[in-house]
């Protein structure tokens, strides 16, 4: 069959580059989870803080990156950060356009996007933490940073893998949208095959399909960590969670 | 900060509110109606029909909005049997296409939610709808969808909001809403945070009124659970 033929490892074949594509979506959206995580949990902090100007500037930021279209987002960083760093260029003495790396820019956009998503899934597990348990911290005298080190840390991690799994799927399937700036992930790769075989149906089906494939396969990931982290809990609270 | 180059963009972008507007209402209309077509098959308990709809939603839910809509663009067009039938002049369209996945992708959202709002339905209102000789499509319109949709409201919302960003992909099969008008400013005159800003507001506007819409639909729905005024109270 020539479509097999097309798919496969061969010297017609796309194989090869389709599967370094679903490699190259996997490390962009990794990238951009963990950059997520640092923003998101500092987004956190400041909405919980009680102080009116950290829990307003953390909302703005919730509010707008989570109301604003991912594409348009990714435009911003990636338009706006190479015009930035063009301008650095000429301040250093280079003159003429530099392009932010399509891999940096892609992965702080979706960073950026997951920061607030994921801000809001830290903060709300962090409010499911019993305030006894904090209050019993503090009453044997733990400090601030040993209380946030074996009471919040590990209880949020643990209450916040639903909520991440969703964050992870979502970024997953935003990091399709990466493809606008050129890098060579799945979404961009099974469009060049598309355009250059003239078989477009063959490779936009076969790129869904790895979509499909990485979904699925994080789901079942996900799953597996959430019963892993709660297997000290008691039954009855695990079906609660 | 250009104020008159703010302004004039902000004229330019809103032109393109309609087309976003139409791509929105359209999907949304079309999609729910599917959605609820997904959600009998998947609640009707015939395994062939609610393995079907498992396949859509796993399929819908699991892939990229943006492959979907190239499929559609570019994919249809290669099949001698679409592209010589009555269906290509419409197909040919990228505002069909736009809609079409669109609408393709959130019926599959929806019709998960729409589930949701199904159980979340109490059993005993089900039997005491049965005891009374209630049964079928009366059950359905009387007690079974308006309580599920009261459930579902929140999340429906949520999805409605979701679907009004995603309008923005239409712009990659070249239809011009706000984001395909946004980014041809960006590429022509390089000042992206201008354009942004103004994009970023017209969408977090309408997002804002249609959340506000989805609250007060809410509020309309729940008279039942506010506080009875002081003499009702038994």
């Amino acid at each position: 069959m020539a479509s097999l033929e097309l798919l496969g490892f061969g010297s017609t074949g796309w194989g090869a580059l389709l599967i370094a594509a679903t490699l190259m979506t996997l490390a962009v959206t990794a990238t951009a989870l963990a950059i997520g995580a640092v923003l998101g949990a500092i987004v956190a902090a400041a909405k919980l803080s009680g102080n009116l100007a950290l829990v307003t500037l953390g909302n703005i930021y919730t509010t707008v990156f989570r109301g604003v279209p991912e594409l348009l987002i990714i435009y911003l960083i990636y338009f706006g950060g190479s015009s930035a760093v063009t301008s650095i260029g000429k301040a250093m003495g280079y003159e003429g356009f530099l392009g932010l790396p399509s891999f940096i820019a892609g992965a702080l956009a979706v960073g950026i996007i997951s920061g607030s998503y994921q801000a809001e899934v830290f903060r709300g597990a962090f409010l499911a933490i019993s305030k006894g348990e904090l209050e019993a911290a503090s009453a044997i005298g733990m400090h601030r940073g040993l209380r946030l080190r074996r009471i919040i840390m590990p209880q949020v991690l643990r209450l916040a893998i639903p909520g991440l799994g969703n964050v992870w799927q979502l970024s997953l399937k935003d990091s399709a949208l990466i493809s606008v700036t050129g890098l060579a992930e799945l979404m961009r790769t099974s469009q060049v095959a598309a355009g250059s075989t003239r078989q477009y149906f063959l490779f936009f089906i076969a790129g869904g399909c790895l979509y499909l494939i990485l979904t699925s396969l994080s789901d079942r990931i996900f799953n597996g960590a959430e019963r892993r982290a709660n297997r000290s809990m008691p039954a009855a609270a695990m079906g609660q969670a | 900060m250009d104020f008159t180059f703010l302004a004039s963009t902000m004229v330019t972008l809103l032109k393109a509110v309609p087309t976003t507007l139409i791509l929105f209402s359209l999907s949304i209309f079309l999609g729910g109606l599917l959605a609820l077509v997904i959600v009998s098959m998947r609640v009707s308990g015939n395994p062939l029909l609610s393995g079907f709809a498992k396949g859509y939603i796993f399929i819908f839910r699991g892939s990229p909005l943006l492959i979907q809509m190239f499929l559609v663009f570019y994919g249809l067009g290669q099949f001698g049997v679409i592209r010589y039938s009555f269906l290509w002049p419409f197909l040919r369209e990228p505002m069909v296409c736009a809609v079409l996945s669109l609408a393709l992708c959130t019926a599959g959202y929806t019709a998960e939610i729409f589930r949701g709002g199904i159980r979340a339905v109490s059993p005993k209102e089900i039997e005491a709808a049965r005891s009374i000789g209630m049964s079928g499509p009366l059950l359905v319109r009387r007690i079974l969808a308006p309580i599920a949709f009261r459930h579902a409201l929140p999340a429906y919302s949520t999805e409605i909001v979701l679907m009004m960003k995603s309008t923005a992909l239409a712009s990659l099969v070249t239809v011009w809403e706000v984001t395909g008008v946004a980014q041809r400013l960006i590429s022509q005159t390089y000042r992206t945070m201008e354009v942004f800003l103004c994009a970023a507001i017209i969408y977090l506007v309408l997002n804002f009124i249609i959340l506000q819409g989805m609250a007060l639909l809410e509020y309309s729905l729940s008279r039942h659970r506010r506080a009875a005024p002081q003499a009702l109270k038994a």
